[in-house]
């Protein structure tokens, strides 16, 4: 049955207000659309990360759901705990309700020192969604690299100095990697269209099994962005095929979203002050030019794996 | 009717489990500690349990997962060993923090380097500030008997705290001893359901595990488990007594061999003490009265215990199964601390042994006692068993 937004409104959210993170921040916009169109009880679980610290600041928290955190590598081995127990209690008769578990984790917790956690959560089989909201740095601890972090981008560890232009290293291709789990469902969003999200989720969540959702979402603070550009942001991500957005349903790809024109990749790059300094001189041009390859090359696969041509209009 | 069985103290843990019969256990196997989650698992496939197995990927995962299960109102198990519990340890604090009751077969064995498979107590004696129980058992048949005790004493509500029940590797673990066990209705009755507190599922009324509590509240918290470990020691002595009663095996806090009217005492940990009580007897025999000391609760520490066996002698001898570098010796501190606390002082002398599985035998136990006798006292930190 299709979700209307309309009747959505006044759901009941599952993270509330009081939450302390930065005007403009990508992660609370995940979570709301994320879990807005699910009808179960939900548990939540988080790996350590902004939207960790900021919803649960003691004695308060925002969440009007079960909430565990425990640590910042073992969001997907804490997933398989509660979903482990649930299972166990509920095949006693001590829990009746149909319960769905999400965790979620930043690009640190996910593609870094989370992975081999989430790994093993799919590759044993829980049922339960994994959430990642990719804001491509450690933004907790101060916009440090990680490897979901773009070619270019001046971070705290791998700065724009006078030799080097930023990073050097191109992203890894978490989404693909979760693919080639051969889980029921992974998919890559962005937060520019909230139904894209909410329908994309609630498949996630509704799908027995493993899901993997790879939810692209700005640090307006790091990314040195007007906090208002969080949706344009997101959706030049899109247009400039940056952030392709897509779906793996039981290991068919399947192309979500297809940009009507050619969008060069520096109408993504020049709101962001981090890719401030690519925007002038030789070496800055020659890292652009790269970032674009690395796009149109990502695009390209991208396309043949969900079996696809592209033609932009001129 | 109990029934005795030649059963290793791995496989006595693995039985244990059995009739526990627990909902999740989340393991990875580490030598040698392995055969537990291996012939547990062979339980799952024939259908004897319903435990929920999750065979994870790490250790790390395997205590996260544990602690999830644990605050989600299931009752839990795991065991490992060495680089395992090492890997883990990131998650043993928090654990203890969020007030898991998580019973744990810990097989001691070193930590590297260099590399080695065979017992000290390096693994856990690392662990001793994380906030769990620490029991320390000498055979088989004790460790058996623990596994089952330790559920109710970290279960209960006045205590509500992760539990290690340690053997010694490859000396207790594989060696193959008659251990009896309770039936499987015996052990089910003595442990009762858990009924957890404030679970995770209990979608109705949801609960926060995990918060970010900082210089306002961190501190507060804290106190309150140092408060959970100081009921330990009569949930404990309530427990074992009533386990006494189904059994007929007495298991108090420390294990006071001959030390009553002993001049000299050697303390001890695990299955050293066998060698170190066989010495006690020689020496006996041959007029030197001497005892030997077991503790057995490690975490809380049972000073006034320990004090009251120790009070009388006039010269002990402390054994560690692991060192402290740069410092004294674990054991050797804790007990010179609650000397110190007693306001009593007795020259005591400090010896490291059987690390990276080391033999300790009789004979390093009497060149300690003839040490005491002799009285040759050094606060040096000498060394049994060692080429030098």
């Amino acid at each position: 049955m299709a979700v209307k937004l309309k009747d959505l409104i006044t759901k009941e959210r599952a993270m509330r207000q009081g939450h302390r993170m930065c005007p403009g921040c990508g992660a609370p916009t995940v979570v709301q659309q994320a879990l807005l169109a699910v009808d179960d009880p939900i548990v939540i679980t988080s790996a350590t990360g902004c939207l960790e610290v900021s919803t649960t600041i003691y004695p308060y928290n925002s969440w009007g759901v079960p909430f565990l955190h425990s640590a910042f590598e073992n969001a997907g081995a804490n997933v398989s705990g509660i979903e482990a127990a649930y299972v166990a209690l509920k095949k006693k008769g001590k829990i009746k309700k149909n319960i769905k578990f999400v965790a979620f984790g930043g690009d640190g917790g996910t593609y870094d020192i989370g992975l081999q956690a989430l790994s093993g959560a799919a590759e044993r089989g829980h049922d339960f969604t994994y959430i990642c909201y990719n804001n491509q740095g450690y933004m907790n601890t101060g916009a440090q690299r990680s490897s979901a972090t773009p070619i270019g981008a001046n971070t705290s560890t791998a700065p724009a100095g006078k030799v080097i232009p930023g990073k050097i290293q191109k992203p890894k291709d978490l989404t693909a990697i979760m693919a080639a789990h051969h889980i029921p469902y992974v998919a890559q969003t962005t937060i520019f269209n909230p139904m894209e999200v909410i329908e994309k989720v609630k498949r996630a969540i509704e799908t027995p099994g493993p899901a993997f959702v790879n939810i692209l979402a700005p640090c307006v603070l790091f990314w040195r962005l007007e906090p208002s550009m969080q949706k344009e942001i997101c959706r030049l991500a899109a247009e400039t095929r940056f952030w392709p957005i897509y779906e793996v349903i039981n290991g068919e790809w399947k192309l979500s979203y297809k940009p009507k024109k050619y969008v060069p990749a520096e109408e993504f790059l020049k709101p962001q002050g981090r890719f401030r300094h690519l925007l002038k001189g030789e070496t800055g041009k020659a890292v652009i030019e790269n970032f674009q390859k690395e796009i149109d090359e990502e695009w390209q696969y991208v396309l043949k794996r969900c079996g696809e041509t592209w033609e932009p209009q001129a | 009717m109990p029934r005795k069985d030649i059963t290793s103290g791995n496989w006595a843990v693995a039985e244990a489990m059995r009739q526990i019969n627990p909902d999740v256990v989340a393991a990875y196997p580490i030598t040698p500690s392995t055969d537990i989650p291996m012939r547990f698992s062979e339980f799952v496939a024939d259908g004897l349990v319903d435990t929920n197995l999750v065979t994870v990927e790490s250790e790390h995962s395997a205590i996260s997962a544990c602690l999830a299960a644990s605050v989600s109102g299931a009752r839990v198990m795991t065991a490992s060993s060495a680089n395992g519990v090492a890997l883990m340890h990131e998650i043993f604090p928090i654990a203890a923090s969020y007030r898991t009751p998580i019973v744990f077969g810990l097989v001691n064995r070193c930590l590297g380097a260099p590399i080695n498979i065979h017992c000290d107590h390096g693994d856990s004696m690392a662990e001793r500030d994380s906030g769990w129980i620490h029991i320390y058992c000498e055979d088989g048949q004790e460790v058996y008997d623990t596994m089952i005790m330790a559920v109710r004493i970290a279960e209960h509500k006045d205590v509500l705290l992760p539990a290690f029940v340690c053997q010694d590797g490859f000396i207790t673990s594989h060696c193959f001893e008659p251990v009896e066990f309770l039936d499987d209705e015996q052990v089910t009755k003595f442990i009762g359901e858990r009924e957890p507190l404030l679970s995770l599922l209990d979608v109705d009324n949801p609960v926060a595990y995990g918060s970010l509590a900082l210089t306002d509240y961190f501190f507060e918290i804290k106190r309150q488990q140092v408060e959970a470990m100081k009921h330990v020691e009569k949930v404990y002595n309530d427990v074992a007594a009533d386990f006494a009663k189904i059994t007929g095996r007495n298991y108090p806090l420390v294990d006071k061999y001959k030390t009553e009217d002993a001049d000299y005492i050697m303390v001890i940990m695990s299955s050293a003490a066998g060698a170190a009580k066989e010495t006690v007897d020689k020496l006996r025999e041959q007029g030197h009265k001497v005892g030997c000391l077991r503790i057995r609760l490690f975490r809380p520490f049972p000073a006034s215990e320990i004090v009251g066996a120790l009070k009388g002698a006039k010269g002990i001898a402390v054994c560690d199964r692991a060192a402290s570098l740069g410092a004294a010796a674990p054991l050797f501190t804790e007990i010179k601390g609650a000397l110190y606390d007693a306001g009593i002082h007795i020259p005591a002398n400090t010896y490291v042994y059987g690390l990276g599985g080391r033999d300790f035998f009789p004979h390093n136990a009497e060149e300690a006692f003839m040490d005491l006798i002799n009285n040759k006292m050094s606060p040096e930190e000498r060394y049994l068993g060692l080429r030098e």
